[in-house]
């Protein structure tokens, strides 16, 4: 609760309050393990009992996949650059990377979707079968992920304009980067444990 | 969608009719109540919107006490059903259905909230903190778990009550045998509690790492402090598996999927695997907290510095891994190999190893200890014995080969109500005796509490025993009844009457905390016992900021040593300084109101309106983001004014009620 500033650090771990907030981030992403955790796990068990509908094979699309990877790991890059301009004090190079993730981001987003409706085009529904009930939620939750995140970030951008860097706003842009680099890790056991051993299988 | 509005009601049961008309009364007159003494405003500013960690706890003992009401009337209408053979008070369905609701709410809206509670109020003052790290979270970690309690209690007036066991174990749970909506209120309802209790655990372990006041290193905690907090770390760890197991509950009961449903390939044993790899280490977390308030209380009692204070904390972090490599133990009957089913049964035995290291500990706190016999420390003697008695059938249960012999039998009810009823109910009591004039100002009656704990200890006896003797004669779990030539008919009666002394002992604790809100004396001092830890070192009840200046700690047992070395200065008025704390605010509670409004439409698989009002959710998600609230400062002059008040009167004419 203590206002005690200590302006040797960076903007975002200058009071207690802010220091306590980031470890608290870093333990709900713990958490955030466990439950993708759980997801893959149910994935991996489930992920070939096809009940006689499409396998992996039937269904992926190499080109799309790639696609997406691009655009979520590119994102995650500008979301770096954007912290860093940020430790800069560069307001106005931090808005920009930071439109950047988001487009990329929402980029993403419009590529799994359409991944998705071409899936469910070709009777490939959440409904057909096991495998495809846990690629669905697996993946689902991972995109609603990047969807909350984009909500979250166009928030963020909004403060920052009305209210400049500001060891709390810093903060919450500080939090958001956490948050969008996980999920780009997320998305990297994805692409290996779905899409890629999904296609050699 | 397909709402069948004639069902909407639960009709057509007597009993059930008489609780919708008694609620719908209650109601009314709480509400006219409320009206009439215009309560409404203090109700909302003081206890609705606050953040304070002391009234959050509060009220979270509140709700458990509550709900041990419900939870209660449901054991007691079991024990009436099978008191005698071929009974008809309550008929198959009826009797499915009052065993799971017992069972949720005993263990989710009964020990979770009284534990939370208690390490709400204590762990901040324990460790000379003025809050917990995030305050507003922890008021929507509680308007959470308020709101999955409410929803799930409504179930049995409307939309009918889940009925497939507290396991609620697939293919039973499932759409298929199981199509009414009573399981989508577990399933809906336990979410939304879970994710308040998620919040705290990650509150709770930021804020004994970060909050602790100076000088107070991890091993100088108190032990409730060091439970609380590795019970924090374990709802973190495990939480998040009982909320992917809901969801897909949830996905494979209203959308179709098959995750736990034979057709389409899924796997009914998936469930039980997720259920227990959530649901062991959530016995652990229950568990936890209440030895940690047994440790402080025995070595307040025993007036002794806890035995092997170092070998405790290695216990219970061991304790914390084995609870995660245990979990198959629930299902050894459900066709493992020979081999998984013998690495279970080494871990579950191991347990008992880190439990037996706390159980001599405790007994060599006491050895040569003057002893003072207070009701907490009465709940505190009785734990041992009675627990030894759970954890002993444990390891009894623990043999897979023997399990098959004692599975899904009421050995196995026996079993775990000695674990949890002396685990972690006898010392929620005890904490309550223990803590209750911190909370309020006045203690509860010490000759009332006796009463309470001998008829709840010999109640409980009575009621549990003969449960193992049934068991092991074969009488079976979640039966609702059995013919006379079974022989079972006596040892249910005794064990029936039991159970009557038991909720009189219940009966007790509330007409005792009725009698000494009235009568109690109220000049007792701040540290009523002569106790060992921080939170005795302030105010009683404690003022709103807790510490006027957060004190400094050099040994185990700080405020002890304090009062030993005469290190209890008066408080000089130039020492004081304005103190910071946080405003009150109203979105947790509007949160918790959202999430239940879309839980119950979601359980009604209304998908489209449930959706449609977690756009509610958001909201408040984005209000929050935007609350700039920078809280408040307590002035100097009104710090100055409490201090001196509590303290010039601090031990005079203190009436001790103990020695
Ligand atoms: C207060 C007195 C209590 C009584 C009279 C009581 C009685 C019972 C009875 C009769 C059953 C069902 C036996 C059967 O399978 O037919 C039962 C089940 C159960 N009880 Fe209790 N109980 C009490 C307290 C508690 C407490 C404090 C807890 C937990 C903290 C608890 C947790 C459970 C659980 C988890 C089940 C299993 C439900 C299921 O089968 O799904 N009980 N209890
Ligand atoms: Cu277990």
């Amino acid at each position: 609760m203590s206002a005690k500033v200590n302006a040797a650090l960076p903007l975002e771990y200058q009071t207690e309050q802010n220091r306590m907030n980031i470890l608290g981030f870093w333990v709900f992403l713990g958490a955030e393990i466990v439950l993708f955790a759980t997801l893959f796990g149910v994935y991996g068990v489930l992920g070939e009992r096809y009940a006689g509908g499409p396998t992996q094979k039937d269904i992926f699309i190499v080109k799309d996949v790639m696609i997406q990877t691009f655009l979520l790991l590119t994102s995650s890059f500008t979301m770096g650059i954007s912290i860093f301009e940020m430790r800069r004090s560069n307001i106005k190079g931090m808005l920009m990377w930071l439109v950047f993730t988001l487009l990329l981001g929402g980029g993403f987003l419009f590529m799994e979707i359409r991944e998705f409706m071409h899936y469910v085009h070709e009777g490939a529904t959440m409904q057909t079968s096991a495998f495809l009930s846990s690629f669905f939620v697996l993946l689902g939750t991972h995109g609603l992920h990047v969807t909350i995140g984009i909500g979250w970030a166009i928030l963020l951008i909004v403060q920052i304009v009305q209210r400049g860097l500001t060891p709390v706003t810093a903060r919450k842009a500080f939090i958001f980067g956490l948050y969008w680099h996980f999920l780009d890790v997320v998305w990297i056991f994805i692409f290996t444990f779905v899409y890629l051993q999904g296609l050699v299988m | 969608m397909g709402i069948k509005w004639d069902e909407f009601f639960v009709t057509g049961d007597p009993l059930i009719f008489a609780s919708q008309i008694g609620i719908a009364l209650t109601l009314v007159g709480a509400l006219a109540g409320l009206t009439y003494f215009k309560k409404w405003n203090y109700l909302w500013s003081e206890w609705f919107t606050t953040v304070d960690h002391k009234k959050i706890g509060i009220m979270y003992i509140l709700v458990g006490v509550v709900m041990f009401l419900r939870g209660g009337i449901d054991g007691l209408m079991m024990k009436g059903q099978t008191a005698v053979p071929e009974n008809d008070f309550l008929n198959a369905q009826h009797y499915n259905e009052v065993f799971t609701t017992h069972g949720v709410i005993m263990i989710l809206f009964v020990a979770m909230p009284l534990l939370i509670g208690l390490m709400n109020f204590v762990i901040p003052l324990q460790i000379g903190a003025r809050d917990v790290a995030f305050p507003q979270l922890n008021a929507l970690s509680f308007w959470l778990t308020v709101s999955g309690a409410a929803l799930f209690n409504i179930s049995f007036i409307i939309g009918g009550s889940p009925d497939a066991g507290w396991t609620s174990y697939f293919p039973l749970a499932g759409k298929e045998f199981s199509p009414g909506i009573g399981n989508n209120f577990y399933a809906v309802a336990l979410q939304i509690a879970g994710a308040g209790t998620l919040m705290t655990g990650i509150n709770f372990v930021v804020t004994v790492l970060k909050m602790r006041t100076k000088g107070m290193t991890l091993m100088k905690m108190p032990m409730f402090t060091w439970t609380s907090f590795i019970t924090s770390i374990i709802i973190v760890a495990s939480f998040p598996i009982f909320t992917v197991a809901l969801a897909l509950m949830t996905f494979d009961r209203t959308f179709g999927t098959h995750f736990f449903t034979i057709s389409g390939g899924g796997m009914d044993m998936l469930w039980a695997n997720l259920f227990w790899l959530w649901g062991h280490p959530e016995v652990y977390i229950v568990v936890l907290p209440a030895f940690g308030m047994l440790s402080d209380i025995i070595s307040t009692f025993a007036r002794k510095t806890l035995y092997g204070y170092k070998s405790m904390v290695i216990s219970i972090v061991m304790i914390s891994v084995l609870s995660m490599l245990v979990w198959v133990h629930h299902f050894f009957t459900m066709g493992n190999s020979a081999g998984v089913n013998s690495f279970f049964s080494i871990t579950t035995m191991a347990i008992a190893i880190p439990t037996g290291v706390k159980v001599f500990n405790w007994l060599f706190t006491m050895r040569k200890g003057r002893i003072k016999f207070t009701t907490a420390m009465l709940w505190a003697l009785a734990f041992v014995p009675n627990f030894v008695i759970g954890g002993v059938t444990g390891v009894m249960l623990a043999m897979a080969a023997a399990d098959y012999q004692y599975h899904n039998t009421l050995f196995l009810v026996a079993h775990f109500h000695y674990v949890l009823i002396p685990g972690v109910v006898f010392p929620i009591f005890a904490g309550l005796y223990f803590w209750w004039p911190k909370m309020f100002g006045y203690m509860l009656n010490e000759k009332i509490g006796k009463w309470h704990f001998w008829l709840f200890v010999v109640g409980f006896n009575v009621t549990f025993m003969p449960m193992f003797f049934l068991g092991l004669d074969g009488a079976v779990r979640r039966a609702y009844t059995y013919s006379a030539e079974t022989g079972f008919g006596p040892l249910m009666m005794i064990s029936a009457v039991g159970s009557v002394i038991l909720a009189a002992g219940f009966a007790a604790l509330v007409y005792n905390i009725y009698w000494s809100a009235r009568n109690a004396d109220r000049n007792i001092g701040n540290d009523p016992w002569d106790a060992r830890t921080l939170e005795w070192a302030t105010a009683t009840p404690v003022q709103h900021y807790n510490f006027a200046s957060l004190p400094e700690v050099t040994k185990l047992d700080a405020f002890w040593h304090m009062k030993k070395n005469n290190q209890l200065q008066p408080l000089s008025e130039d020492e004081i300084e304005e103190i910071h704390l946080p405003s009150n605010t109203w979105i947790p509670i509007y949160m918790g109101v959202v999430f239940g409004i879309s839980g119950f439409l979601l359980v009604f698989e209304w998908t489209i309106a449930a959706g449609v009002a977690a756009i509610g959710i958001l909201a408040g998600l984005a209000f929050r983001s935007f609350d700039y609230d920078e809280g408040f400062h307590v002035h100097k002059d009104e710090i100055f004014e409490t201090e001196s008040k509590w303290r010039k009167g601090a031990n005079k004419g203190v009436k001790n009620h103990v020695s």
